[in-house]
């Protein structure tokens, strides 16, 4: 079964490969796409089995032993992370299909397009498999690589500004990672990560706080925390809308995952606990502002991504099982339910012809369906009961109340009013674009009837603007599997209450690596 | 363990440059700063291997402590790549923005100045560029050349919706 480990980054990346290769022809482009995508989810799924059933997985690459060696390991977070990407990035993947479908291609080149996706895939599932620090840094670079191709795809002015501020502000939070890694091996002489861990004990603490805060603020830029977060909203809203979904869902997820590790594994117990809950609750309450201030609904989802980040950091920085459960389980809840928000917003775009809500109106009339579609991740996100983003909150309330400090609380009650916010953000959103009148929005541009156009025959056709069967089919079914992570909500808990219990303390993640060591 | 003080002293020198240049707006610069801060980085994990000794690996009854430590440099190499890598894609990126927008500078955002109350706040830093003795070309290209150029896409539709509707006039 270990065999199966650097399948999640190979497939993927052979896949990429000859995608390349297949540049003339795209529909067999998309089919190696679609195959190697749908090849990873059914690896993580068996994966997220066995781990489950019977302990982790782990692989030393090239045969080397653990410490000399890189390895790869898959942990019951590791494998939830995989499968849940896997799931997202193929969804997405037919979105995009079915909206270049439709547009001929014109606008995005098709050629590179998949290749590049297939690589941000093998970035994103390597970093979650990196058992070692600087193959973390590698995972992270192949992503990065991959989106800023993906962020700037078409060259259009508007997305060469945005994403010169992407790559700029990434080139610099990879330098600040390269660097502590290079510290870190100055301190503890390895970048394993479970060697770092046994060494790191014996560090004396200042320079032990000087290397976490080094890598937490390498991290917390791609993880966007306060007050690291002000590139987000810049960046993402003018990528094309799958782009945008994917980076959403997954980018800043990656850089959540890697302060996992870093808060569990190799600085447990940090002293810094208390500074990132305060940092979390800033996260929640300047990204929900923001969010309320916006009228561009690309650009308020991604304030609101901000503002949910502080959610997970909550959990993580509570330093305890049921925190860090509870953390795992928002993520996978937060990747699924942003991801299909963002997609909601690519349909609104194709049937509304812009994404700004003082523009939309009447869409309810025009397409019940997406109206739908967006609403129940909209109520979702916004924690209303019982969606999992209820559950989830409430998760992480209990593992706050569980510590008890004041400032918990503080979060408790500030976690509370932004998911409240969050409501009204995106409730504004569904009143003005779907519910108003058209009637009511000043110089309404009917978007639905602006393709008349002479037929070759002579008499004139009218052309509504249909949206793919694919794009509301792949966003439909991301709105279902929302809806099943609330039905299996129990089953889920339980592998991320496992999973958070293998990371209570470094002991059980070294002794993957060293099984002979007697961790604490 | 003891380095070598020029290597760190050198290591400062870069990242501080390094930083200054890649808090400037020009494009070009960034990149630069980008260069001098990954060498600098580079320089970080030299001096963090420790003392410099014999070649590694090679044996000839060598001891292993007078060895230089080998993971370093493994890691410098690929850094070195990934740099690479990036620079170049930073050097297309700056082209095509040279040749989109005539800017080498960074641009506030539209929707950040619309929140301001539409006043720009880097008043002509991008205007008084002296364009005459670029040798980059004038107008910019599709990024796909077998695409279909928006721009005379635009001209065409409204040359077009003119004509129909001279015709549609003369119709009735």
């Amino acid at each position: 079964m270990n065999a199966l480990v650097p399948l999640v980054v190979l497939i993927p990346l052979i896949g990429a490969a000859s995608a390349l290769v297949l540049g003339r022809r795209p529909h067999a482009q998309r089919l190696v796409t679609i195959a190697a995508l749908v090849l990873v989810l059914v690896i993580g799924a068996v994966m997220l089995y066995v781990v489950d059933t019977s302990g982790p997985l782990m692989m030393e690459v090239g045969g080397w032993a653990a410490p000399f060696g890189i390895v790869l390991i898959v942990d019951r977070l590791a494998a939830l992370m995989v499968v849940v990407s896997a799931l997202v990035l193929l969804a997405v993947l037919v979105f995009s299909v079915g909206q270049g479908l439709a547009d001929g291609d014109q606008e995005t080149p098709v050629s590179i397009y998949y290749p590049t996706y297939l690589i941000l895939a093998t970035g994103v599932f390597n970093a979650f498999i990196a058992g070692d620090l600087f193959n973390l840094y590698v995972g992270f670079e192949i992503l990065l690589v991959a989106s800023y191709v993906l962020i700037t795809l078409g060259g259009t002015e508007a997305r060469i500004r945005a994403g010169t501020t992407y790559i700029v502000v990434s080139l610099v939070s990879s330098m600040l990672f390269l660097a502590s890694i290079a510290m870190i091996y100055g301190a503890v002489g390895t970048v394993n990560i479970a060697q770092i861990s046994l060494r790191m004990a014996e560090i004396p603490i200042d320079v032990q706080i000087i290397l976490h805060i080094m890598l937490l603020v390498a991290f917390g830029i791609k993880a966007a925390v306060f007050p690291l977060s002000f590139w987000l909203p810049d960046s993402y809203p003018t990528a094309p809308a799958p782009v945008t979904a994917v980076f959403a869902g997954l980018l800043t997820k990656v850089g959540v995952y890697a302060i996992i590790r870093t808060e569990t594994i190799i600085f447990p117990g940090s002293e810094l606990n208390p500074a990132l809950l305060v940092l979390a609750l800033l996260t929640m309450v300047v990204g929900v502002l923001g969010a309320v201030a916006q009228a561009d609904i690309k650009r308020l989802l991604s304030f609101t991504l901000v503002s949910h980040i502080g959610y997970m950091i909550l959990g993580v920085a509570l330093g305890s099982v049921a925190g860090t459960a509870a953390a795992t389980f928002y993520i996978v809840h937060h990747i699924v339910v942003q991801t299909t928000l963002f997609l909601g917003a690519g349909l609104i775009e194709r049937i509304g012809g812009s994404t700004s809500i003082t523009k939309l109106g009447g869409l309810l009339k025009a397409s019940p369906l997406i109206a739908l579609l967006f609403f129940i991740p909209a109520l979702n996100l916004g924690g209303i009961p019982p969606f999992s983003g209820f559950i989830g909150k409430l998760a992480l309330f209990q593992a706050a109340a569980e510590q008890g400090t004041w400032l918990a609380w503080a979060l408790i009650g500030a976690g509370a009013v932004v998911s409240l916010l969050t409501l009204y953000a995106l409730m504004r959103v569904w009143n003005m674009a779907f519910w108003r009148p058209e009637a009511d929005v000043e110089g309404y541009e009917s978007t639905l009837l602006d393709n008349v156009s002479e037929a070759p025959g002579g008499h004139t056709v009218t052309e509504t603007r249909t949206v793919p069967k694919l794009m509301i089919g792949a966003t439909a079914g991301m709105v279902v599997a929302s809806v099943a992570l609330t039905v299996f909500a129990g089953p889920l808990f339980g592998i991320s209450t496992r999973a958070g219990e293998n990371l209570e303390g470094p002991g059980q993640y070294v002794q993957i690596v060293f099984p002979e060591a007697t961790g604490d | 363990m003891s380095v070598s003080l020029v290597l760190i002293l050198v290591m400062v020198v870069l990242y501080a440059c390094g930083i200054y240049l890649l808090l400037e707006r020009s494009m070009t610069r960034v990149l630069l700063g980008f260069l001098l801060v990954g060498n600098a980085t580079n320089l970080l994990i030299i001096v963090m291997a420790g003392k410099a000794g014999l070649a590694p690996i090679v044996g000839d009854g060598v001891e292993a402590e007078q060895m230089t430590d080998p993971l370093p440099e493994a890691l410098i190499l690929t850094a070195i790549v990934i740099t690479f890598g990036v620079s170049a894609f930073l050097m297309a990126l700056i082209y095509r923005s040279w040749r989109l927008a005539k800017q080498d500078s960074v641009q506030d955002d539209e929707a950040d100045i619309a929140l301001r109350g539409g006043v720009v706040a880097m008043e002509g830093e991008g205007s008084t560029v002296d364009r005459s003795d670029t040798e980059f070309g004038t107008r910019a290209e599709g990024a796909i050349s077998t695409a279909r150029d928006l721009e005379e896409d635009d001209e065409d539709a409204a040359a077009e919706a003119a004509t129909s509707a001279d015709d549609g006039g003369a119709k009735r």
